[in-house]
C-alpha cells in the first residue's frame, strides 16, 4: 500500500481496470433489468389461452351482431344485410381515412359475414352496433363512427376495426386464430 | 434542514441518543424553530393538509389491502365484502375513496396558490418540479386505485387510459401489451396495478421528503413574494404554524367527513357498482372528476396521437413554468394585469373540467378547443410576454412592512411580536 503508483504506465493500467470494471458492472446491471421487463409480457398461460376458437354461424340471423372472445379480446361477427353490403362496397375507397376496400375485409363469396375486433381503435371502448351516421358502429366514449365494413368514417379513431385472422372451416363455421 | 441545529436535549438519555442519531435536532430545526414568513395566509396550510391526507390514505389503504383480493373473479365481491361484512369496512373504504378526491381538492388549491404567488420562481424551481413529480405520482396512484374494485368504470377506465400509449407510433402496441400482461385488460393487469397502487404512495412519501427539504433551503414563499430578511419578518414554526396548520386540517376534516359520511358516492359513478364486463362499455364513460380537465384536453384534439401528446403536455409544461414566466415580481398581489389572466386561467380550468364530463359532440368540442387553447396560451404566450409589458405595483420593503404597514416601524416591532397572531392575514 505504501508503494503508490506514480509512473504513467501504472496509471494507464489502473485506469483500464476502473473502466473495465465499470463497463462490466454496467452490462451486468443492464442485463439484470431484462427479466424485470420481460415478466410484464403476456405469460405462457395467457398465450396458451389464445388457441384458435371455432364458431358456428348458423344461429346468427341476418342483421344480427354477435360478440365473442378470442385471447381475451372482443370480436364482432356481423351478418350483414344486402343493403349494408351494398353501401360498404359502393363507398369511395379513396375518400376514407384508412383506405381499404370492403372486399379485402371479408372472405371471397362470404361478403355477408364481417368479422372484426370489437374494440375501438381510438382508446379501446366497445362501439355500439347498428348506430352512428353510417349505421355501422358508434363508439360511446369519444364518438368514433364506423361503417358497415367496420371502417373509420368520423371521430378520433385512426384506423379501421382490424380483421382478426380467421378462416371458414365449413360453409357455416369459422375458426378464429 | 435549515443549517446547524442548536438543539440540546434536556435528558441525559436524549443527549446520548442525539450524539448517535441527531434526528430530534433535525425535527427541532425543521418543524419547531424553523422561521416562517409571518404573513402566510390560509392558502399556505394546504401543504400540511396534503401531508395529513397522504398519511390518511396510506393508513386506510393498508387496512383495506388486508381484506381485498386482487383477482378478476374475486375483486368486485371482495370490495362488497369489505362494505358489508368487515367491521367498519364501509367507513374505511368510503374514507379511502373520498380521501382520494379530497387529496386532489387540496393539491389543486396548493398548485393554484403556487401559481398565484409565483412560488415556482427562483430560487424554488427544484421545489416546484418535485411538486409536479408528486402530482404525476398521485395521478398514477389514483388511476390504478380506481381500477381495483373491478367495476365497469374501473375496467373501461383502465382500458381507455392504457390505450393512450397505443398512440405512440411503432412501439405503442407493444407497450400496451406489456402494460396489460395480455391481449386485453385482464387478471395480470389487475394484479400489477394492485402491486403498484401499494408501492406508489411510499414513493410519493419519498418525494415529499425531498419537497420539504427543498422547501427548507430558501424557506416558504409568502403572499408578498419577497424574501425574509430579518427576524422581524418571521415567526417560529411552532407554535404559530403548527397550530394554524392543525386548525386548517380540522376544518378540512369537516369537509372531508361530510363527503365520506353523508354523500359517500356523490363523486363516484353508479356504473362502478356493476361488475366489469369486457363486452359492454357503459354508455357514458368519464374519468373521476380530478382528471376531467385533462380528459377534455385529450378529446379537444381530433387526432389520436396529438390528443395524447396535448394531454401529457398540459402537465409537462408545468415543469418549464419557472423559466416561462418572465416577471421579476413574484406575487400576483402586485401584478394587476396578471391577476386578470390568472383568474381567467382558474375559471378556464374549471370549465375544462365541466366539459370533460360532457359528451364529445357539437358545441362541447368547440368549447373544449377554445379552453385548451387558453390553457396552453397562458403558459407559452401570456406569462412570457406579460412580465415585459406589465406595470407592477410597488413592493413593500419587507415582509414586516407588508403586514404592519410603514407605521409599524422597527421601534414598534418589539410590542407587535406578542400581538402578531392578530396581524396575520
Amino acid at each position: 500500500m505504501t508503494d503508490v503508483a506514480t509512473t504513467a504506465a501504472e496509471h494507464t493500467r489502473r485506469d483500464f481496470l476502473f473502466i473495465a470494471t465499470g463497463a462490466a458492472g454496467a452490462v451486468a446491471a443492464a442485463s439484470a433489468i431484462w427479466p424485470f421487463v420481460s415478466q410484464m409480457a403476456p405469460d405462457a398461460d395467457t398465450i396458451a389461452a389464445g388457441a384458435p376458437v371455432e364458431f358456428d354461424l348458423t344461429p346468427v340471423a341476418e342483421g344480427q351482431i354477435v360478440k365473442l372472445f378470442w385471447r381475451g379480446k372482443l370480436i364482432f361477427v356481423r351478418h350483414r344485410t344486402k343493403t349494408e353490403i351494398k353501401t360498404a362496397v359502393e363507398t369511395d375507397v379513396a375518400s376514407l381515412r384508412d383506405p381499404e376496400a370492403d372486399s379485402v375485409r371479408v372472405k371471397a363469396g362470404k361478403s355477408q359475414w364481417l368479422v372484426v375486433y370489437g374494440n375501438c381503435t381510438h382508446l379501446g371502448c366497445v362501439p355500439l352496433g347498428n348506430d352512428g351516421a353510417f349505421n355501422g358502429w358508434l363508439c360511446p366514449c369519444h364518438g368514433s363512427v364506423f361503417d358497415t365494413s367496420g371502417r373509420i368514417r368520423q371521430g378520433p379513431a385512426p384506423t379501421n376495426l382490424p380483421v382478426p385472422p380467421y378462416e371458414f372451416v365449413s360453409d357455416q363455421k369459422i375458426r378464429i386464430g | 434542514m435549515s443549517g446547524h441545529s442548536t438543539y440540546v436535549p434536556k435528558s441525559a438519555i436524549g443527549r446520548w441518543f442525539e450524539s448517535r442519531l441527531p434526528i430530534m435536532g433535525l425535527i427541532h430545526s425543521s418543524f419547531v424553530v424553523f422561521p416562517n414568513p409571518r404573513n402566510l395566509n390560509y392558502y399556505w396550510t394546504f401543504g400540511g393538509i396534503l401531508a395529513f391526507m397522504l398519511v390518511s390514505q396510506i393508513l386506510t389503504g393498508v387496512v383495506l389491502a388486508m381484506h381485498y383480493v386482487a383477482n378478476v373473479d374475486l375483486a368486485f365481491n371482495s370490495v362488497e365484502h369489505i362494505m358489508r361484512d368487515v367491521n367498519y369496512g364501509w367507513m374505511l373504504r368510503y374514507l379511502h375513496a373520498n380521501g382520494a378526491s379530497m387529496f386532489f381538492v387540496a393539491v389543486y388549491v396548493h398548485i393554484a396558490r403556487g401559481l398565484y404567488y409565483g412560488s415556482y420562481k427562483e430560487p424554488r424551481e427544484v421545489l416546484w418540479i418535485l411538486g409536479v413529480i408528486i402530482f404525476l405520482l398521485m395521478m398514477a396512484t389514483a388511476f390504478m386505485g380506481y381500477v381495483l374494485p373491478w367495476g365497469q368504470m374501473s375496467f373501461w377506465g383502465a382500458t381507455v387510459i392504457t390505450n393512450l400509449f397505443s398512440a405512440l407510433p411503432g412501439v405503442g402496441e407493444t407497450i400496451v401489451t406489456y402494460l396489460w400482461g395480455g391481449f386485453s385488460v385482464g387478471n395480470p393487469t389487475l394484479n400489477r396495478f394492485f402491486s403498484l397502487h401499494y408501492l406508489l404512495p411510499f414513493m410519493i412519501a419519498g418525494v415529499v421528503v425531498l419537497h420539504v427539504w427543498a422547501l427548507h433551503v430558501p424557506g416558504s414563499n409568502n403572499p408578498a413574494g419577497i424574501e425574509k430578511k430579518t427576524d422581524k419578518d418571521t415567526l417560529p414554526f411552532h407554535p404559530y404554524f403548527t397550530v394554524k396548520d392543525a386548525f386548517a386540517v380540522v376544518c378540512f376534516l369537516i369537509f372531508f367527513c361530510w363527503f365520506a359520511f353523508y354523500i359517500p358516492n356523490y363523486l363516484g359513478h353508479a356504473d362502478n357498482y356493476i361488475e366489469a364486463n369486457p363486452a359492454v362499455t357503459p354508455s357514458h364513460i368519464v374519468p373521476e372528476w380530478y382528471f376531467l380537465p385533462f380528459y377534455a384536453i385529450l378529446r379537444a384534439v381530433p387526432d389520436k396521437l396529438l390528443g395524447v401528446l396535448a394531454m401529457f403536455g398540459s402537465i409537462a409544461i408545468l415543469v418549464f413554468l419557472p423559466w416561462l414566466d418572465s416577471s421579476k415580481v413574484r406575487s400576483g398581489s402586485y401584478r394587476p394585469a396578471f391577476q386578470v389572466f390568472f383568474w381567467v386561467f382558474v375559471a378556464n380550468a374549471i370549465v375544462l373540467g365541466w366539459l370533460g364530463g360532457k359528451p364529445p359532440e357539437g358545441l362541447y368540442v368547440h368549447a373544449s378547443r377554445l379552453c385548451t387553447l387558453y390553457y396552453f396560451a397562458y403558459f407559452i404566450v401570456i406569462l412570457p410576454l406579460l412580465g415585459k409589458f406589465e406595470r407592477t405595483r410597488p413592493l413593500p420593503a419587507s415582509i414586516a412592512e407588508a403586514v404592519l404597514g410603514t407605521s409599524g416601524s422597527a421601534s414598534a416591532m418589539a410590542g407587535s411580536v406578542a400581538a402578531s397572531p392578530n396581524t396575520k392575514g
